[in-house]
């Protein structure tokens, strides 16, 4: 049943660290963050890291394990060999902490750039109507536990810092694109997340969508609509026909550019 | 502002001298469902506002709620209202719930909920394009606003999306470990502000603010079996006790019926009542629907006697009474821990959940996500082909810091508490779906309240600068203090998990309870020599051997005023007082710290009486 597990995990902080080679009882079913915590617990108390829910629901325990971004609670013990050596680094494209914690503020600050929702008055009666149908691509995106590791995948960033503050990442083109489709949103975000987002930048490699812990089909079903909604606004020759012989562009019914002065 | 070199925290001007200071009219410590909700009406109410919390913002434990939100807005049932609510909530809570909090919050859900949809929540709808509403235990009618089995997620990441919106500020992993009180005052004092410390470098803060409203959630870290996260340690429940304020109903712990037995790994781990809800059953291992044996007396009326009639119900609401499975939480755990204890459990010592045979995959894959991809993960158990094995955990504390109904005030001036670290509103149990509600509707309140206050002050309160340095060097003590030979906080966590897990669990009895208390006085003394290896930089090793200090107090609290109670009503069952008793139905027990401050004291205090009018709603 138990046996011994060896870990090498990097220990360190900003002025810099290295792996340290552990070796820790861990028994069937466990995760790598049991494995962890009992380290915490036993040998090293003061061993950093994030975590909250341990069940795949909060996004906290982010990390790299074998190079690959993952969230330490859902990475099961049994997906290795027992006699394999376990390494758990900290998330690459964020400045480390300590050990296994990075300052993810990166992310909080590109939150707070982008327009909120903007929605139609209620019905008379108080209430909204939706339907399922229209709900729920949107839905899919809701399903973003912010764990940020798709940030931290998206080579856009990691391996090029300075691209940064003219890139939002794959978590927030999934916003993005979830307000765009939002059925009773008012704002047109799409000159935005071409401009202020750098979605452009985006060269749709689908990295992000395979490291996602939830699933989500970020580069199918967000940045390639999103994508293609930016290129209808700019290029497409029918809207431009359209726009010249006085038909209306629906796309843009209901909603307004937050950046257009009225 | 000038930012911290290494973390990018904002930091004053003063941070670089010595110690960093904040000057706010109102602080809120915790960010889940509650404390964003406060901060959002004290913002709009016009107060400075920030909200400090342990994690990162949007990981608080309202994202594991999983299925739904309370509110009598009828969408599926239009004979639904806020009496009916009212009554379902009062009646769950074994009738010692404070009828005016149970009142305001089956009134106001509504609103609330129909606000998150002004903010962007994406809600499962109706045929009609409404908000759709799911049938859930103790509630007559389907009520709960729900997103698939993910709607705490949903809910702090709209509340998180409008606060960041509306740019209130947020001091992240930070935690607050003193109140402060207004300098010369005695402990009646008015709240002056909060002192803590950055978790990521260790630094000490402090926060100036004639308000501060506590919204750190529950106690769950207390026991070894739990559905709750590491912040869950009684902080608030703590914080309130040290500034002079008052606990009831602190004997009432809820123990979820169904969290995850196997693997250890994930033992507690939350199975979201929604599975009841759309249809799932309980089965003991010979096979038997068992809840059909352990229908109360008190519940008789409404649940169905034969599994023929229990599953007419989910298609026909008005000739048939509701499955047994769907009784009050408090209700199931008991029956299913009986079920475990006379031998009929599973072979990891549970039970089974089965809608595996009663609901199709596609269905159980689009009501449950979250539970078939849980289980698939972290137990290899396909929900759509078998049953699941599950049993009790600790999930809920209904009892918490005492607050006035219409605001949330405590008897603190300046200090108030919202959600789980506040009591009152539940009684001695919770309905599910009524926590999400219960946020919304006393945080709104109370943020609103908070900022009324001190737009009413004309003169600010000083903090106490003793009180501040003396929060620094009881901070520090675990480093310096003992040296060799301390203990590891880890393993005081553990034997006090153990201790609270054995004596003071889903059923109590006197010996075992006085037991607990002196293990706790064991314990106590045993913190005091604790020593914590590193430096203060991130050291989770030090954060639990302060947050311990609550955790030690929090469970005293639980374990006194669960000896004291001579008699089982909701989250509290005494093998010794199997039956409730009209007289201690009447009362609530309160606690407060003692003159020396190293324990709690107890007194009894009447429950507030319920006007006649709503009395009428509980005459058959």
């Amino acid at each position: 049943m138990g046996y011994d597990l060896k870990m090498r995990i990097w220990r360190g902080d900003q002025s810099g660290g290295d792996l340290q080679d552990y070796t820790v009882e861990v028994s069937e079913g466990e995760v790598v963050l049991d494995a962890i915590h009992r380290l915490q617990a036993t040998q090293s108390g003061d061993l950093a890291v994030r975590w909250n829910c341990k069940a795949g629901k909060c996004g906290s325990c982010s990390a790299e394990i074998n190079g690959r971004p993952r969230l330490l609670c859902m990475t099961r013990l049994s997906d290795f060999d027992q006699t394999e050596t376990i390494t758990v680094t900290p998330m690459r494209a964020f400045p480390v902490i300590r050990d296994l914690v990075t300052d993810v503020s990166f992310n909080y600050e590109k939150a707070r750039e982008l327009p909120s929702f903007q929605p139609q008055p209620r019905d008379a009666d108080g209430k909204r109507r939706m339907m399922q149908v229209d709900v729920e691509r949107g839905q899919e995106f809701r399903k973003c536990i912010e764990c940020f590791l798709c940030q931290d995948t998206c080579h856009v960033v990691r391996d090029h810092e300075d691209n940064k503050p003219a890139f939002a990442g794959p978590r927030f083109f999934l916003r993005y694109a979830e307000l765009d489709m939002h059925p009773l949103d008012t704002h047109d975000r799409r000159a935005l997340a071409q401009d202020a987002a750098g979605l452009g930048m985006c060269n749709i490699t689908k990295c992000c969508t395979e490291v996602c812990p939830e699933g989500i089909r970020i580069t199918d079903n967000a940045i390639i609509p999103m994508k293609e909604r930016v290129v209808d606004r700019k290029f497409d020759p029918l809207v431009w026909l359209g726009s010249k012989i006085g038909v209306r562009n629906r796309d843009n019914d209901g909603r307004t550019d937050p950046r257009d002065p009225d | 502002m000038a930012r911290h070199p290494m973390t990018g925290n904002e930091m004053s001007s003063e941070a670089e001298s010595r110690l960093e200071r904040h000057h706010y009219d109102v602080v809120i410590v915790g960010a889940g469902g509650a404390g964003l909700r406060a901060a959002i009406a004290a913002h709009e109410a016009g107060a400075h506002t920030a909200i400090v919390c342990k994690s990162l913002l949007g990981k608080a434990h309202t994202v594991m709620a999983e299925g739904g939100i309370a509110a009598a807005m009828g969408n599926r049932w239009p004979e639904d209202n806020w009496e009916v609510h009212f009554r379902d909530t009062m009646r769950g809570g074994k009738m010692l719930n404070n009828w005016r909090m149970a009142q305001l919050h089956a009134q106001e859900a509504p609103e609330r909920v129909q606000e998150l949809e002004d903010w962007g929540a994406l809600f499962d709808r109706t045929e009609d394009g409404l908000i759709s509403q799911r049938d859930f235990g103790g509630h007559k009618y389907a009520r709960l606003a729900h997103v698939g089995d993910r709607t705490g997620l949903e809910m702090i990441r709209t509340l998180q999306q409008r606060a960041v919106a509306l740019g209130i500020d947020v001091f992240m992993e930070c935690t607050i470990t003193d109140l402060l009180k207004a300098a010369g005052t005695d402990e009646e004092g008015p709240i002056a502000g909060a002192f803590g410390y950055w978790r990521e470098t260790g630094r000490f803060v402090v926060f100036e603010a004639p308000s501060v409203i506590l919204a750190t959630g529950g106690i769950g870290k207390a026991y070894k079996v739990t559905s709750n996260s590491w912040e869950y340690t009684g902080d608030g429940h703590a914080l309130a006790l040290r500034a002079g304020a008052s606990l009831i109903n602190m004997e009432f712990v809820q123990f979820h019926p169904t969290g995850m037995v196997w693997p250890p790994s994930v033992k507690g781990l939350l199975v979201t009542e929604s599975v009841r809800g759309d249809g799932g059953i309980l089965k003991n291992s010979e096979g038997k629907r068992f809840m059909f044996d352990y229908i109360p007396e008190f519940f008789k009326a409404e649940t169905a006697d034969s599994e023929e009639e229990a599953d007419r119900w989910y298609d026909d609401k008005k000739n048939n009474r509701r499955p047994p499975e769907l009784l009050p939480r408090d209700e199931v755990a008991r029956a299913i821990n009986s079920e475990i204890k006379a031998g009929r459990g599973t072979p990891h010592g549970g039970i089974y959940l089965d809608i595996a045979s009663r609901r199709d995959a596609d269905f159980i894959r689009k009501r449950l996500p979250s539970m078939y991809h849980q289980f698939k993960e972290l137990a290899d158990v396909d929900i759509t082909a078998e049953p699941m094995e599950i049993g009790p955990t600790c999930h809920y504390v209904m009892g918490g810091v005492e607050v006035d109904p219409d605001t949330e005030a405590t008897s603190i001036t300046g200090l108030y508490a919202v959600g789980e670290c506040s009591g009152g509103m539940h009684g001695s149990n919770r309905l599910g779906g009524n926590s999400l509600s219960d946020l919304l509707v006393f945080g709104s309140r109370a943020g609103a309240a908070a900022a009324a206050y001190v737009s009413g002050l004309d003169v600010l309160p000083k903090a106490d600068e003793h009180a501040v340095q003396a929060g620094e060097r009881r901070a520090v003590a675990a480093f310096t203090g003992s040296g060799e030979g301390g203990e590891n906080p880890y393993t005081i966590q553990h034997d006090l998990q153990q201790a609270m897990n054995d004596l003071v669990g889903i059923i109590r009895t006197s010996s075992e309870l006085e037991e607990s208390l002196s293990s706790i006085e064991a314990l106590k003394e045993r913190a005091k020599a604790m020593a914590v290896e590193g430096h203060r930089q991130y050291n989770p090793g030090w954060h639990l051997a302060l947050d311990l200090r609550n955790m030690l107090l929090v469970s005293e609290c639980i374990a006194k005023a669960a000896l004291e109670r001579q008699e089982s009503r909701g989250g509290h069952t005494r093998d010794d007082f199997p039956g409730p008793d009209p007289e201690w139905g009447a009362k609530n027990l309160v606690l407060r710290l003692n003159a020396a401050g190293t324990g709690v004291d107890l007194t009894h205090q009447p429950l507030p009486v319920m006007p006649d009018d709503l009395k009428s709603y509980f005459e058959e």
